[in-house]
């Protein structure tokens, strides 16, 4: 058995009252493509934010490559590998779609207390992001503004920025959010293209997307996970049925 | 580049200031005021770093000009001249209080920043009426400006006019190469979304408060300049609603923009010296044209000129 990427043990985060997330245990694989679906309000984005580091845990360990890393920042947990999408369009909207990528390059480039040499024109940041452009399919628009994107665009640009900083695990928040069929299929066949080279824990609601790419998926409901399996399996599973699907599904 | 309006203004306002000496025949009132624009326009610059590029809005900022100038006008009350000493110490203290005020203020956002760098700012301007030593709030006359053992003389008005010219050249070529370099872009993408700049590996923080630092430093120079230009200095220079002036030449001139705090300072000051002779309420006329400014010419005036919509130079 292969060591796990990414343990998640007994996860607990409570707002008030509220149980986000309760006793999550979940293992990723290197490699894999983990999709992570439940009802809405089932606690997706909040495991996601526990996991990329922007909500502490209330209880509960997460370790990436062997190493705890539930106290660390989410800078930190990003210079060891781990990357982020928004579920919300996260870009720099005012800066060009290659600044936009050459910034994910640059983080991972040691610091950047450079005050003189224009970065701009440095073929060291702008080279791999003209190529990780190149790779999600925006390398026609480059010198464009990130902010006149269309939204389809936008999204793929949140991807190649994640990617731009050469991750080990991609944390993928609903990546189809609010695309229309064309641009869905399209960014499934992007996702489907790095099947292997990166691990990946999806969020999404579009099924469809989520049978094509998913080699194991865990079903959450009211924070905790109630099944794990290959795509086959959580069809066939039960209790999936009971709690997510409808009775009737 | 394309020869452009913008580029064409820009370069005669840098002809014109590099001549204006010898134009007006050395006249000392205008030259005064000319100087005068350029040492606040260095100010302005530098809070248009953290202002600007930043989205930090520093409503303190004066005070760096005051650290300057009192450092000038301390040494000199002791009869401390030498402008080797009292230079590199005005420049260390601004970078001290900038990073102990950055350290504290940072950790808020929005207005309780705007809130904290006031606070701030206010408590320096009341040390510095208590201080009976120095004058308290009558301030420090300073008899002697910085000496550079001969090699300078500061107090021949055209000599001063040329290092504060220089100065301001220094100031606007190391910004326009900040900006883009790795640093720069690290501050003006924050300023769009921090969230996603942490998320990508960048600990923001320590950025944001190196800028800080950066702006105080610089502001800190202006105080010098301001110091030996005046040959003066009290607490008033510290007050907030001084901090509110060089935000009015930000903003005026075009946030965000390299040469725009120059046209802001610039035009704020010819505007407070002209209306101010046409009436002691001069603010009357000049409150609502800020208020036009800020509506309808919402880059500033470099925006007036030709900027494009977005926050590249």
């Amino acid at each position: 058995m292969t060591e796990p990427l990414l343990q998640v043990d007994s996860l607990i985060k409570r707002f008030g009252g509220l149980v986000a997330t309760d006793q999550l245990s979940l293992d990723i694989l290197p490699g894999e493509v983990h999709a992570v679906i439940g009802p809405n309000g089932a606690g997706k984005t909040t495991f996601i934010a526990q996991l990329a580091g922007e909500l502490r845990p209330d209880a509960g360990t997460i370790h990436f490559k062997g190493r705890n890393i539930t106290r660390l920042d989410p800078a930190q947990r990003s210079q060891r590998g781990l990357a982020r999408s928004f579920q919300i369009t996260s870009i720099f909207s005012g800066l060009t779609v290659e600044d936009n990528v050459a910034l994910a390059v640059q983080a991972h480039a040691g610091h950047s207390f450079r005050f003189w040499r224009d970065a701009r024109v440095d073929p060291s940041l702008r080279e791999p992001a003209a190529a990780t452009l190149q790779r999600v399919g925006l390398g026609n628009r480059r010198d464009g503004l990130a902010g006149n994107l269309a939204h389809g665009e936008q999204r793929q640009l949140e991807l190649a920025m994640a990617l731009a900083t050469e991750p080990s695990l991609l944390l993928l928040d609903e990546p189809a959010a609010g695309m229309g069929a064309d641009e869905t299929e399209r960014m499934v066949g992007l996702l489907q293209a790095l099947k292997g080279t990166v691990a990946i824990l999806l969020v999404e609601h579009d099924m469809n997307a989520v049978f094509a790419l998913a080699d194991r998926i865990s079903v959450l409901v009211n924070g905790s996970c109630i099944a794990t399996g290959t795509p086959e399996a959580i069809r066939n599973d039960d209790d999936v049925r009971r709690a997510y699907l409808g009775e009737d599904a | 580049m394309v020869l452009n309006r913008r580029i064409i203004v820009t370069v005669l306002v840098l002809i014109a200031l590099a001549l204006l000496p010898v134009l007006l025949g050395g006249a000392p009132f205008y030259i005064g005021v000319v100087a005068r624009a350029m040492i606040l326009a260095i100010a302005a610059i530098s809070l248009n770093l953290i202002l600007g590029y930043g989205n930090m809005f520093s409503f303190g900022h004066a005070v760096y000009i005051g650290i300057g100038a009192y450092t000038v006008g301390i040494f000199a009350h002791y009869d401390i001249f030498n402008g080797f000493i009292q230079w590199p110490v005005g420049l260390a203290v601004s970078a001290l209080i900038a990073l102990l005020f950055g350290a504290i203020s940072l950790r808020t956002k929005g207005v309780y920043f705007i809130m904290i760098t006031m606070a701030l700012a206010q408590m320096m301007y009341f040390l510095g009426l208590s201080l009976d030593e120095y004058g308290a709030d009558d301030g420090l006359v300073i008899y002697t400006r910085s000496e550079f053992a001969g090699l300078i003389d500061l107090e021949d008005h055209v000599t001063l006019y040329y290092v504060v010219f220089g100065f301001l050249l220094l100031t606007v070529l190391g910004m326009a190469r900040l900006i883009n370099s790795r640093f720069g872009l690290v501050i003006r993408a924050t300023k769009f979304n921090e969230a996603r700049m942490r998320a990508l590996g960048f600990p923001v923080g320590r950025y944001k408060l190196t800028a800080f630092v950066l702006a105080g430093t610089i502001c800190g120079l202006a105080g010098l300049l301001l110091g030996n230009f005046t040959n003066f200095v009290n607490p008033d220079m510290m007050h907030w609603t001084r901090s509110g002036e060089l935000i009015f030449m930000v903003v005026l001139g075009g946030m965000g923009s390299v040469f725009g705090p120059i046209f802001g300072a610039i035009t704020f000051l010819l505007l407070e010296e002209f209306l101010s002779d046409l009436t002691e309420h001069w603010q009357i006329v000049f409150g609502p044209f800020l208020i036009l400014v800020v509506l309808f010419a919402r880059g500033g005036i470099d925006g007036l000129l030709g900027r494009k919509d977005r926050s590249d130079d």
